[in-house]
């Protein structure tokens, strides 16, 4: 083998995931192809090794292993790889010497003397048959029979003798191809297929749920092989002559037998077999169980007329009584509509020390509120958006307005040195959007001038912001007025249609304007008040309860929008988003119904999260219907 | 099977693998019901809908009781209602009717007595009478059709057929959707002669018209359709009126009822036609071809059901030549599927259906046969059929035992069936049939069954693994399977016959051990009759065997042959229309003449009127092959030592020798320089005499010709006959 390429140097990527100087990485050249052989540690995972082909650059390579992590996502959904890799290619290290492999370790040939079965050699896949599989699938192409082609495909499991070929030692299976007979743990084989040579593909697929193989041959299913299979078998194959050639697909190449139509066939048993799984007697106990499980989804999300209506339909009783329902449903449409502010008055007014015990849900609600000043939906906020009626004459017609940091970019020509800085700091932002989630460290440097003290480049853009007021008058200028709804809800009427419109106009305000707090000067210096107070609030907590790293990421992330001069256009831009709004508004709904001794988590979504667990406990006890059984293929 | 070979006077004989024989085996194939219409699944399906009616009103014993009575007493009343003067009264007594009678056979049965349909036809078809108690009236006649086979022969002979088939042309689409109900659950019964939906030739394309107006319409028609698409004039009348056309895009219905009926509709239509199958393959569904569409039916998640009629669908298209059996469609969809219908996961119908296909799916086709014969263990999977009824459902229930005893006969027919057609061409299929487990007892006894369907299966299954010169030397011997075939042979239907009899061919080949002990059954006389039978196929298959028979055989044998099948006979199958039958005739007659002494003997007393045959035939219009017989008949003449004087006295047929041995075709002057090869040859007794004839006719210089011919062998022959001049 000649050396082509060798790469012994760590190697850093943008990612950031290091090879570090322990794991060696050389590719070599070998007559057939390339061979990459890695002495690394196993964490070096395929997605790393495709990142490192990217730089070797072999486009075929990577198309192929790209084909494969498809088609083994399509094929083997509920298999977790990180928990149980799937077999992508043969083992140098578990096979006997006188096998060779080549072609990414695909292809295997016989480099021993063949002179009798005592020179029989076999090779073990990387990995064994992870039970989630359900149905798992591999085929081998006989490339050259070779002098007899006493060739042997199956199974084993880990540690049985690799001189030998497959199926003659206990808890070895295999299909030989010089005589077409199944051996299963036993040096004499059955009568049961054909025989394979020069050319045939031969399949090799085995049922993890009723523990059988099969074995098809050109496409063609030859019927079941082995029974009462154990757990963990390993794809091998074995050679004894040579010339001996095999190719294995493991999924790199579509295969030639239709796996997936077999595989469709059991999930239609598994689903129907879940569809008639008998409840006997017991119709109208599950009936009410059901009925119970709805109604008390309805309620947990304080949706009262419907689950009003319901319980009167079916009878059923509601714990809770409803004003109470009312009162949470109240808070969490507040909380969906983005006026946090308010939720939290709310909630401290009808559930008084609730989020004084509470002060985690607090700082994130508060977070939140931060988040929803910069979108300018708070009610904090939108109270100025009534007094700048100047932006609304300056701007009648224009609606959608040039993008903002065009405006800055004016400002650097005439303004003076913090301006310049103030780009850079905007430049370095669009660096990051592109680099994604790289440290915010950098900032430091830049604006360390503004802000000696800062620990954290967040503050500094912040401070930045705060100091600069020419970014606050140019807010201004392209304030498009908030809509007049929310004068009404300064009036302090919580109307449930009102809130609800209120929240639709606001959502479209923040699509056409995306204006920084709504565009008002006011409302932004109250926002950089409150960021203050939430600065304050978090080290508050901090010297209380001790350094919390989800709050501080949380405060960043927050903080962070302020960086960009489209907020809702930046990696962090995400937070904008009213979707975002739904896991505070179920923490703090959770959180009263704690505080009523009422159960936090809806029972339907109990069961959902039991059966979830369920499902992937039976894969790790090693059932395979479990791949079939997926609670995803159930809801909709 | 056999063809004779000429070697001087020696008659070799070559088996042929079967080539020759599958012409008859197609004859024998399509004689057989393997139509789709004539099966079981709908007499089930019936069943079913009796079984739920039945289980709707009779919960227990008492209430049947109790209805009984009651039933008598009131039908009456329902009946005179009918005829009340008031229509509002009319229409309230026909709903009640409905009401009274759905699920009640009893009550269904006392109206039909009582003469209540003619009154609900005249109501029916009274156009005074509004829509509504139209419509009621198709309902309640529904569902008396829901009852027994009974009531549906009455309701046919009082004719509600057209009467209903009238009403189709009302515009209320309430109303069609009730008679065409009632229509479909009439057609589907077997006592109803499909031909009525074919009388009137307007029907069919203002049904077809139909079609567009309800998924109800669309179900029901389409059902009809399926269950009285019979013959191939059936199929011809509804692919005239656009039938694929118009039913194709129900195959993407949303209802699958809709889905199931249509592609059902297509497995009739397109089966042995090839006219529909050739439509079938262009039609588009969607933009996407139709054998796709079949295809995706067959995937492993689709009701059983809907697999194994798109598998049909497929197969007819592939038999009519549609589709090419090495197309992926039939090699890794349709094939796979069908076998995986015979397992035993699948009902016994199912399976009787699916191997009955696979059978006639792969019939012709050598890599088919092969590819199944490895898929699934077929070859072992069917045996279980023969394991109906199982002695476990025997004790354990009686109802299993009663559903496997309907269905064992049929699962045993199509195992035979299929066993016949996976080893109809490969020797290593036919070993792996003949080594699964009592199979040739299963074969021996499946010959004696009462079954007529069972017995004919049997043995086509036995002829398949006739074929094999290994079979017929050791497990044919070994069974003794002559002695049930022989007690087949008499008084069996034509269709049988021709199978047994074509089994005894082989049986009574010159290797096979049964030979001896079929001789001594008496069998010449049997196949002498056979000879004389007007279906073509037999008199083939009894001359056929009569042939192997004198193949080498002892004089005995042949003077016994001569003398049951008779001189006149014999001369009137020389004259036979069937070609087939000539040229079995003619190698009758060669291996009659053969070795010197029979030569002679035959010769001398029936020379006169072989010679005769002989000539007739060379100056007839035949074809080469028979005539190269005839020449072969004519060298083995010479080969005998007075038989000779007959040629060389005829100096017609000298001239005649002449002629062919000059012909363009190799194959004819080879056999005529044979011929006078035979008559120069020198130790014999006045051999020189006949050469010096010959030579002066002038046949030295042809020969000397024929010396130089490009043929290796004619050339040889040639040279062979100019030694005996030299010598």
């Amino acid at each position: 083998t000649n050396p082509r390429l060798c790469l012994t140097a760590p190697i850093e990527f943008g990612v950031g995931h290091v090879v570090d100087g322990t794991s060696l990485v050389s590719a070599v050249c070998t007559a057939q192809g390339f061979v990459f052989n890695y002495s690394t540690h196993t964490s070096l995972l395929s997605a790393d090794i495709s990142a490192l082909l990217l730089l070797t650059g072999d486009p075929a390579f990577n198309y192929q292993e790209h084909e494969l992590n498809e088609r083994l996502k399509r094929l083997y959904p509920a298999v977790n790889e990180e928990e149980t890799p799937l077999p992508r290619s043969w083992s140098p290290k578990d096979k006997y010497s006188y096998i060779g492999l080549s072609q990414n370790n695909l292809r295997v040939h016989y480099k021993g003397h063949g002179k009798n079965h005592k020179d029989a050699a076999s090779v073990r896949a990387t990995h064994p048959i992870p039970a989630a599989c359900g149905i798992y699938y591999f085929e081998v192409k006989i490339v050259s029979k070779g002098r007899d082609g006493y060739m042997g495909i199956g199974l084993s499991a880990q540690g049985v003798n690799m001189n030998r070929l497959p199926g003659w030692d206990k808890h070895s299976y295999g299909y030989h191809g010089d005589d077409g007979h199944s051996f299963c743990s036993s040096g004499t084989g059955q009568p049961y297929g054909p025989t394979f040579t020069t050319g045939d593909v031969i399949g090799c697929c085995v049922n993890l749920i009723n523990n059988t193989c099969f074995y098809t041959k050109n496409g063609h299913s030859l019927g079941v092989a082995f029974t009462d299979l154990p757990p963990n078998l390993y794809p091998t194959v074995g050679l004894q002559t040579p010339g001996e050639i095999v190719d294995a697909n493991f999924g790199q190449q579509p295969f030639v037998f239709d796996i997936e139509d077999y595989m469709s066939e059991w999930r239609a048993k598994i689903h129907s077999m879940i569809a008639r799984f008998p409840i006997g007697e017991r119709l109208g106990d599950w009936q009410s169980v059901l009925q119970n499980m709805v109604s008390s989804y309805l309620v947990h999300h304080g949706y009262c007329a419907t689950a009003m209506a319901f319980s009167r339909a079916t009878e059923t009783m509601i714990q809770e009584d409803q004003t109470s329902i009312k009162n949470r449903q109240r808070i969490q449409k507040l909380v969906l509509a983005g006026r946090v502010g308010e939720a939290i008055d709310a909630t401290q007014q009808l559930y008084p020390g609730l989020l004084e015990h509470n002060p985690n849900l607090l700082f994130m609600l508060k977070c939140r509120q931060f988040v929803e000043m910069v979108n300018g939906t708070d009610s904090e906020v939108r109270c100025f958006s009534v007094h700048s009626p100047k932006s609304q004459d300056s701007y009648p017609g224009s609606p959608n307005l040039s993008p903002r940091h065009g405006a800055t970019n004016a400002h650097v020509h005439n303004t003076g040195n913090t301006d310049t800085l103030h780009t850079n700091i905007f430049e370095y932002a669009m660096h990051a959007s592109k680099a994604k989630h790289i440290k915010l460290n950098l900032f430091t440097n830049v604006v360390y001038l503004h802000s000696p003290e800062t620990s954290s480049a967040v503050d500094c853009v912040f401070w930045c912001v705060d100091s600069d007021s020419e970014m606050e008058i140019e807010a201004e200028h392209y304030s498009n007025g908030v809509t007049e709804s929310s004068t009404r809800i300064m009036n302090g009427t919580y109307k449930h249609q009102e809130i609800l419109q209120a929240d639709d106009s606001s959502v479209d305000d923040s699509c056409s304007s995306r204006q920084l707090c709504g565009g008002n000067q006011a409302a932004t210096e109250r926002m950089i008040q409150f960021g203050r107070e939430l600065q304050a609030l978090s080290e508050q907590l901090c010297r209380q309860y001790g350094k919390n790293a989800t709050h501080k990421k949380m405060l960043q992330d927050a903080f962070s929008l302020l960086a960009y001069s489209d907020p809702w256009n930046c990696p962090v831009g995400q937070q904008l988003d009213p979707m975002q709004r739904e896991a505070i508004c179920s923490a703090l709904n959770s959180a009263i119904l704690e505080s009523q001794n009422l159960p936090k988590q809806p029972p339907l979504m109990l069961a959902l999260g039991q059966a979830t667990e369920c499902v992937q406990l039976m894969a790790r006890v090693r059932s395979g219907s479990c791949s079939f059984a997926r609670v995803d293929n159930f809801l909709h | 099977m056999c063809v004779c070979n000429v070697l001087k006077h020696e008659v070799t004989f070559i088996v042929v693998p079967n080539d020759c024989i599958d012409a008859l085996v197609c004859l024998g194939w399509k004689s057989f019901p393997l139509f789709p219409g004539l099966k079981l699944p709908w007499t089930s399906e019936l069943q079913c809908l009796r079984r739920w009616e039945a289980g709707l009103c009779s919960p227990s014993r008492d209430f049947h009781r109790q209805l009984a009575t009651e039933v008598t007493a009131t039908s009456r009343h329902y009946v005179d209602r009918l005829f009340d003067p008031d229509p509002q009264n009319v229409l309230q007594g026909v709903i009640d009717m409905k009401n009274a009678v759905i699920g009640n056979n009893k009550q269904k049965a006392n109206l039909i007595v009582l003469g209540a349909v003619p009154r609900l036809l005249y109501l029916l078809q009274q156009s005074s009478s509004s829509l509504e108690l139209r419509t009621e009236c198709a309902v309640v006649l529904g569902s008396l059709a829901m009852g027994t086979e009974n009531n549906i022969k009455s309701l046919v002979d009082c004719h509600i057929i057209p009467a209903l088939l009238q009403g189709l042309l009302c515009s209320d689409l309430i109303f069609i959707e009730a008679c065409l109900r009632c229509l479909r659950t009439i057609f589907i019964s077997p006592v109803t002669p499909v031909q009525l939906l074919y009388t009137d030739p307007t029907v069919i394309p203002h049904i077809m018209s139909l079609l567009s107006r309800s998924q109800h319409t669309q179900e029901y028609i389409t059902q009809i359709f399926a269950h009285c698409c019979k013959t191939p004039e059936h199929q011809m009348v509804l692919f005239n009126h656009g039938a694929i056309q118009n039913i194709a895009p129900l195959l993407i219905s949303p209802s699958y009822k809709v889905r199931m009926q249509a592609l059902k509709c297509f497995s009739v239509l397109a089966y042995e036609n090839a006219q529909v199958s050739m439509t079938l393959v262009n039609v588009l569904v969607d933009g996407e071809q139709l054998s796709q569409v079949f295809a995706r039916m067959m995937q492993r998640d689709k009701p059983i059901e809907m697999q194994l009629t798109a598998a049909k669908c497929l197969t007819y298209m592939c038999r009519a030549g549609a589709i090419r059996t090495d197309d992926n469609c039939i090699i890794l969809k349709t094939l796979p599927c069908l076998v995986r219908m015979c397992s035993k996961e699948r009902l016994l119908e199912e399976r009787v259906e699916g191997a009955e296909t696979l059978a006639f799916l792969m019939e012709p086709d050598i890599e088919l046969q092969r590819i199944a014969s490895v898929t699934d263990h077929l070859v072992s999977m069917l045996a279980d059929y023969f394991k109906y009824p199982s002695s476990v459902s025997a004790i354990t229930d009686i109802k299993r035992l009663d559903h496997d005893l309907k269905h064992a006969h049929e699962l045993r027919q199509a195992a035979f069936k299929l066993y016949a057609s996976l080893g109809s061409n490969d020797e290593d299929i036919r070993k792996k049939i003949t080594e699964t487990e009592n199979m040739m007892d299963r074969i021996v006894s499946g010959l004696s069954e009462s079954s007529i369907k069972v017995r004919l299966a049997a043995v086509r299954c036995l002829h398949s693994l006739s074929r094999s010169v290994q079979q017929l030397r050791t497990s044919f011997h070994d069974h003794a399977v002559w002695k049930p075939l022989m007690k087949l042979l008499q008084n069996a239907p034509d269709e049988v016959l021709v199978m047994a009899s074509s089994t005894l061919c082989n049986l009574l080949l010159e290797f096979s051990p049964s030979k001896e002990p079929i001789l001594e059954s008496g069998v010449i006389e049997l196949l002498c009759s056979l000879t004389q039978s007007d279906s073509p196929a037999l008199r083939v298959n009894g001359i056929w065997a009569l042939m192997n028979m004198a193949f080498q055989a002892d004089q005995k044998v042949k003077v016994e042959i001569v003398r049951a099948l008779g001189t006149e006979q014999l001369f009137r199958l020389l004259s036979d229309p069937d070609t087939n039958v000539l040229m079995k005739t003619l190698g009758l007659l060669r291996n009659l003449l053969s070795t010197r002494p029979h030569i002679d003997q035959i010769m001398s007393s029936h020379g006169k009127q072989i010679m005769q045959a002989v000539t007739l035939i060379l100056e007839g219009e035949h074809s080469i092959e028979v005539k190269e017989q005839t020449l072969c008949i004519l060298a083995n003449i010479a080969d005998g030592n007075t038989a000779k004087e007959l040629i060389m006295t005829n100096d017609d047929m000298l001239q005649k020798i002449k002629y062919y041995m000059g012909h363009s075709n190799v194959k004819l002057q080879l056999a005529a320089t044979f011929c006078i090869s035979n008559l120069i040859w020198n130790e014999e007794d006045g051999s020189q005499e006949r050469q010096d004839k010959l030579r002066e006719m002038g046949f030295v210089d042809i020969l000397h010709k024929l010396t130089q011919a490009s043929d290796p062998s004619l050339c040889d022959r040639a040279k062979t006959a100019m030694q005996q001049y030299l010598a």
